[in-house]
């Protein structure tokens, strides 16, 4: 077709752009929370207030460095920084940029507001207190609450990119917990219990598989009422087997907690994260193989497809119920691992519930991360934080009510689903029973 | 494939077509889910017995030990579940015997409540699984009102349920809205909302003005004006009748309203409402502060009937999530929910006999609810546990041996 | 290879979709599979493909009987197949998409980038195909999505390849593309399948054709035989086409669209400053190929996407001009604007609805079928019975659920709907996608009949014979934009111009001159409508 030359594709030209709408979601938040940190921290603080914190450097007990902060002149600096940032959102909306580089502009501008207010947050409640805040101590106790969270995270990625909604985290945890106490108990084991966490995960994994892929059960439904199920069974069996011989099964086995050498003399990093339970390096390898698994590896690449266009993974000779049901058992079997959390890593005896919906939150942790196993760490870790500042603060003696600070990472989750977070794509076909 | 001959077809298949109807109806298909349940139970409170555990190490060398126990396990858990939640068989009079009876209307009560706004919800294609923190929020309202306000005899009670309402339907509000206007998925919402509830509860607890006795998060009583009147001196009260109207209530909103019309539509299928003009965000809001409302009401039941009458930590049990199993069991239909609602209400009721009677731990009931609803949404396992027609299988059957028909054929 | 099919029969349910079919294909063969939407092509392909377990029959390749379990058997036999609608992960690259189930790696299975990206660059370099390997899917044109199936195919050494609807989504270019790497891939060897329902490609590039309709074998005949005949195979008699359309005046503009333009999340234009007149009694037909930004257009008119800038007026019959645009949906309609969404399926039509409520979905608000909130059982039932009758809805019972209605039948529902309110305008879509000849007839007539009461109606069709049959004028859409706006009557060749991107004016200039490259050529009336 000499003579018919296609027209160039329309691009964004500028009177074009004009017409966009413009969002001004993530500035306004980020102005509340400017707002708020200047009048609700800032204001409210003493000329001569001082914070102080207290951080580990090393070996536990010995250097430990006591900082000391004028709280008002600090609060204000966060203030600033906050406002500075805030100032960028609203220049960016104003202009619709959405990316600066690599960097997308509401969830980096966000992060920055908000690691400031956490800041100014802590330096006000810790103002004028006898006790320092033991930062270190915030930092890992957060890691450790986070652990439960992380495998169940990472239990929902699996299951989720395959197809497969996996809402029975809970029930996962928890008979993991079970699990791994009863033969930590009998064997006198902790290690026996570890090994034992994951197959009571894998079979609740099974079971879900078997209702929404064999059956095409409501996946949700199916987690949820899996999650009755579990919580009734433990809570039974607690209640008759393990009660009628607490000489048995009221003896905790725990997991050591080991120090890597040198990696744990580092100053700061070294304590928070390489002197912990073995539970948390299985944790760590387990993000880190599972990131890469998941998006360089043949599995991985043939777990996505049956999540994302199952009829194209079957047009190339997959079997995409076979995949599917194969790694809901799998992710059963991170999530069961993790719920050895609960009882052999924290050396403690079996409790009814005892996950207390932490499985939920851990499916929060892996929407707020975008399904990606790596960033579902990170937002794990928010919520870990949240938990362990109420106790790191609780030790200070400080005037929030506890209960508050709890809801902190709800909301912040409320939040982000509501869309300050830029919008991310779950796999395409989750939920969604293939009928070949 | 053998085509029957003409008289077989008469006579033969006409039974044979009557009994496949019955084998794969509705009732059957619930029926056989609750008798799978039992087994399950059954097993259960067998392997939990010390009886039954030892008497098994010697089963071959006398079995009669291990029957007798098993039957005794067993036999001694059902029995006392079937007098707590129906007929009392040893009773002192007309009302004792019915007693239980009444115990499982009144256990129901919450249950439907609750599974009425679940089942609107999952029929405007929902997932609501914040009735936890919905009740939460109903029962904080209701249960200040009852004992903070002084009211009149009946104003105060239907202040108290306006209240149960309110603050339930503003706990469904949020993500009615949020999904409206940003698209927040509602299942992660309600769950966050279900834990800040629960927070929101214990910090309200810690308040003087919510406690009774300093320091100890139980709030008073609710003034004797708010409280449910009771029928025939049983625990059946007037909550069961607004339980009741409340299904008639959504009867009426589901089937011959414009609002069900149109949140029936918007369930079924969003991108036609939005065609047919109509304002699909809207539908979701109206859809959770209806359902949010429903389960809100479902905190009356302990605060304006009941023992306690108190507002406490554990205002909302469990009933939100078995809510979900109640809808669930009920398809979402009014009178489904209502019976649904019932049975589990009587499982409870009969649940807690059994704990005091035969030491079987309540929590066995969770189990009975969780097999029966996992069965009922999947029809063919039940089939094929009890080796049913199923005519979607039996076709896929036939097909397969046609085909391996043809392959033998084309090999030879 | 040589394939042959012999009595292949598949059944579902009741219906029997193909009736021992009997097919043999030759090596190094194009072969076409002509037949109407719903002959049966798909399935038979897809019983080929191993996709659906055949009830009978039996495949040979090379005269050696071969049983399909699943896609992988086929493939593993040299078999390969285009869907219609490609078998791609959006969110992956093209290498991952054609090494998905081959895939080439290393230690524990990590996937080697390198060779997958040869697996592409390999195929792509040898048959002119210019793909990127690590490009993603959803970010390539159709045209090119194609050619990524095609190399999928052939990375797995495919023999015998199945081409399901391929030009469906097509510009005429990428269609004389696609036609030349056909020919490419007969001479290395390759056959092909070819399914299509358009004649003129089947002339073009076909070395037999067989005919389908309603499950069976028609006949198998050379390319040479002429439209006429081969379009009779298909329809099963001889097609009456000529609508009967009453000449008369149109009145005075009664839709007026100015400078209408529609911007996506990222700024680039879906409609590009598109203006036009529909005078009462008037119907505007919108050609183009399919994605060109027709949905878009209707959708915006309807208010459901809300214009980035311009103008969209209505002069009623009666009463002032009302702007619609930026208004809502509801209010659009409540405007006397009438709507026929293009995918009934998923917009029009509410499958676990009766019909009677289906017949007012968008018409529940008001009276007569609701009052204070409540609904009017009688009235809808009344009106269900009425509309039923009259517009010819074949259903057991107006309660029946509307899932049980044929694709047919489910049209009429929307259409009674739609035309049973008193109308200013009417934006259809696709009227007749996946409707059977007798209710396309029907819907035909009663869309005319509309045209006669003085409503404007704006039409949406792919289908180029649909458009020239029922428009006054025709607007051809390509990129969000109007190449113009012609007269009744227009040829073909001027209108596959211009749904190549030429202005009317260019485009008729060329067509007059003849010197049009492309294939197509000017076909008698006779069963135009099918391709």
């Amino acid at each position: 077709m000499s003579t018919t030359t296609r027209p160039a594709p329309v691009a964004p030209e500028a009177d074009l752009a004009s017409l966009l709408p413009r969002s001004w979601k993530v500035p306004i938040a980020l102005t509340v929370f400017t707002l708020l940190s200047a009048v609700a921290f800032a204001l409210t603080t003493k000329a001569t207030a001082v914070s102080r914190v207290a951080i580990m450097t090393g070996t536990t007990g010995l250097g430990t460095i006591n900082l000391t902060f004028g709280t008002l002149r600090w609060s204000w600096a966060l203030t600033a920084v906050m406002a500075a940032f805030t100032g960028f959102a609203w220049w960016a909306a104003a202009n619709r940029i959405h990316q600066v580089g690599q960097l997308p502009v509401g969830t980096t501008v966000g992060t920055i507001v908000g690691v400031g207010f956490v800041c100014t947050f802590l330096l006000w409640a810790v103002a004028d207190k006898a006790s320092p805040l033991q930062f270190t101590g915030l930092l890992s106790g957060a890691l450790f609450l986070s652990v439960p969270l992380i495998f169940g995270a990472m239990a929902g990625s699996v299951c989720e990119h395959v197809g497969v909604i996996n809402v029975s985290i809970e029930g996962q945890l928890l008979a993991g917990a079970f699990l791994a106490a009863v033969v930590g108990a009998v064997t006198k084991n902790a290690w026996l219990g570890l090994l034992a966490a994951p197959v009571a995960g894998a079979l609740i994994g099974a079971l879900l598989a078997l209702f929404a892929v064999r059956y095409w059960v409501d996946h949700i439904i199916v987690g949820v009422v899996l999650n009755v199920l579990v919580s009734g069974l433990t809570s039974y069996l607690f209640s008759t087997v393990l009660s009628q011989n607490t000489a048995v099964f009221s003896v905790a086995a725990k997991l050591p907690t080991w120090k890597i050498p040198l990696l744990g003399e580092i100053p700061v990093l070294g304590p928070v994260l390489f002197q912990q339970n073995v539970l948390v390096y299985i944790m760590y390898v387990g993000v880190f193989v599972l990131q890469i698994m998941m998006f360089h590896s043949r599995w991985g690449l043939r777990l996505r497809s049956c999540g994302e266009h199952p009829r194209a993974a079957d047009t190339v000779g997959i079997k995409v119920n076979r995949t599917r049901v194969l790694n809901t058992i799998l992710g059963g079997a991170i999530a069961g691992l993790g719920g050895a959390y609960f009882t052999v890593a924290a050396g403690l005896a079996f409790g009814k519930d005892m996950s207390g919906g932490r499985g939920y939150i851990a499916l929060a942790a892996m929407i707020l991360g975008g399904w990606r196993p790596k960033a579902a760490l990170l937002a794990a870790l928010l919520f870990g934080f949240a938990d362990n500042l109420q106790n790191a603060l609780g030790i200070v003696g400080v005037a929030v009510p506890s209960q508050f600070m709890l809801m902190a990472p709800y909301l912040v989750t409320i939040f982000a689903v509501a869309g300050l977070v830029g919008r991310v794509r779950a796999p395409a076909m989750e939920g969604k029973a293939y009928k070949g | 494939m053998g085509e029957l001959s003409p008289e077989q077809a008469t006579t033969g298949s006409r039974v044979r077509r009557a009994m496949r109807d019955v084998a794969t109806s509705q009732a059957t298909l619930i029926i056989l889910s609750i008798v799978v349940a039992l087994v399950v139970g059954a097993l259960l409170i067998a392997g939990a017995d010390a009886g039954v555990r030892s008497s098994i190490g010697y089963v071959f060398a006398r079995p009669s030990d291990f029957f007798s126990a098993l039957g005794h396990a067993v036999g001694g858990a059902y029995s006392s579940l079937f007098q707590g939640a129906i007929f009392n068989l040893n009773p002192s009079d007309n009302i004792a015997f019915l007693a239980p009876l009444a115990n499982t209307v009144a256990y129901s009560v919450p249950l439907i409540f609750a599974g009425l706004g679940l089942g609107i919800g999952f029929r405007g294609g929902l997932f609501n699984i914040g009735g936890q923190g919905q009740i939460i929020l109903g029962g904080l309202l209701c249960g200040y009102i009852g004992f903070a306000w002084h009211l009149p005899v009946g104003l105060h009670l239907v202040v108290c349920v306006l209240g149960a309402f309110v603050g339930g339907a503003l706990w469904g509000f949020i993500p009615g809205i949020l999904r409206a206007k940003t698209g927040a998925n509602e299942v992660i919402v309600t769950i966050m909302l279900n834990a800040v509830a629960g927070f929101l509860l214990a910090w309200f607890l810690t308040l003087r003005a919510f406690q009774a006795n300093l320091n100890t998060p139980i709030s008073p009583s609710v003034a004797a004006t708010a409280r449910f009147p009771h029928f025939f001196g049983t625990a059946i009260d007037l909550g069961f009748v607004l339980a009741l109207a409340a299904a008639v209530g959504v009867w009426w909103l589901m089937e011959r309203s414009t609002l069900g019309f149109r949140i029936r539509l918007v369930g079924e299928n969003p991108e036609a409402a939005k065609t047919a003009g109509m304002n699909a965000s809207m539908t979701y809001v109206w859809v959770m502060v209806i359902a949010g409302g429903l389960a809100g009401l479902a905190a009356t039941s302990q605060l304006l009937s009941g023992v306690a009458q108190q507002l406490n930590g554990n205002i909302a049990g469990t009933f939100g999530f078995d809510a979900i199993t109640v809808a669930l069991l009920g398809r979402s239909k009014p009178l489904g929910t209502v019976l649904a609602g019932l049975l589990f209400g009587g499982l409870r009721a009969g649940g807690y006999i059994m704990q005091s009677a035969t030491g079987t731990p309540i929590d066995i009931i969770l189990v009975l609810q969780s097999v029966i609803v996992l069965l009922i949404a999947a029809p063919p396992l039940v089939k094929a546990i009890f080796r049913l027609p199923d005519p979607e299988r039996r076709r896929q059957h036939l097909a397969k041996v046609a085909a391996r028909t043809v392959r033998k054929e084309a090999v030879a | 290879m040589r394939l042959e099919l012999r009595h292949v029969t598949k059944r579902f349910g009741d219906f029997v979709a193909n009736d021992a079919i009997d097919l043999v294909v030759e090596p190094g063969q194009i072969h076409a599979l002509l037949g109407e939407n719903g002959a049966g092509k798909s399935t038979l392909m897809n019983v080929l493909y191993g996709l659906y377990a055949a009830d009978g029959g039996e495949i040979r390749l090379d005269d050696k009987p071969q049983h399909f379990a699943g896609p992988g058997d086929a493939m593993a036999a040299g078999i390969g197949m285009v869907h219609q609608h490609f078998m791609l992960v959006p969110v992956f690259t093209v290498a991952e998409n054609v090494v998905l189930g081959q895939e080439p790696t290393g230690a524990l299975g990590m996937i080697n980038v390198k060779k997958a990206r040869n697996f592409v660059t390999e195929i792509s370099n040898r048959f002119g195909f210019d793909v990127d390997p690590d490009a993603l899917v959803e970010d390539l044109p159709v045209g090119v999505q194609q050619r990524v199936e095609i190399i999928k195919a052939l990375s797995r050494k495919a023999q015998i390849l199945i081409l399901d609807e391929p030009t469906a989504v097509l510009t005429p270019q990428e269609t004389d593309e696609l036609i030349t790497i056909m020919r490419g891939l007969k001479e290395s060897g390759t056959s092909i399948i070819f399914i299509t329902h358009k004649l003129r490609e089947v002339q073009d590039v076909a070395d037999q054709v067989t005919v389908i309709r309603a499950g069976q074998v028609i006949g198998t005949v050379p390319p040479t035989t002429s439209q006429t005949e081969l379009a009779e195979m298909m329809v099963g008699r001889a097609v009456d086409l000529a609508v009967h359309r009453t000449e008369h005046t149109a009145g005075a503009v009664a839709l007026s669209v100015k400078d209408l333009t529609l911007l996506d999340p990222e700024g680039r234009a879906v409609l590009d400053d598109i203006s036009f007149d529909i005078a009462a009694g008037e119907i505007l037909a919108v050609a183009g190929i399919q994605g060109n930004g027709q949905t878009e257009l209707i959708e915006t008119l309807v208010g459901l996407h809300k214009p980035s800038a311009g103008t969209i007026t209505l002069q009623p019959p009666a009463g002032p001009a009302q702007e619609l645009a930026g208004r809502s949906v509801k209010s659009i309609l409540a405007a006397h604007v009438g709507y026929i969404p293009e995918d009934r399926g998923k917009d029009g039509v509410v499958q676990g609805f009766s019909i009677a409520e289906n017949l007012i979905l968008d018409q529940v608000g008001g009276p007569p079928f609701s009052s204070h909130g409540g609904l009017k059982m009688k009235a809808i039932a009344d009106n269900a019975a009425k509309l039923v009758e009259e517009f010819d809805v074949r259903a057991g019972s107006a309660h029946a659920s509307l899932s049980q209605l044929s694709g047919g039948n489910q049209q009429k529902v929307v259409v009674a709907r739609e035309l049973s309110r008193d109308l200013a305008a009417l934006i259809v879509a696709q009227p007749t996608r996946g409707v059977d000849v007798g209710s396309i007839e029907f819907i035909h007539s009663r869309i005319l009949e509309e045209r006669g009461k003085g409503t404007a109606l704006l039409i949406v069709s792919t289908e180029l014979s649909e458009v020239t049959a029922l428009a006054d004028r025709i607007a051809v859409m390509f990129r969000g934009r109007f190449m113009g706006i012609a007269p009744a009557g227009t040829s073909r060749n001027v209108l596959g111009l211009m749904m190549a991107g030429v202005e009317y004016e260019d485009a008729l200039a060329q067509g007059a001159r003849g010197g049009t490259p492309t294939s197509q050529s000017e076909h008698d009336g006779g069963a135009e409508w099918v391709s």
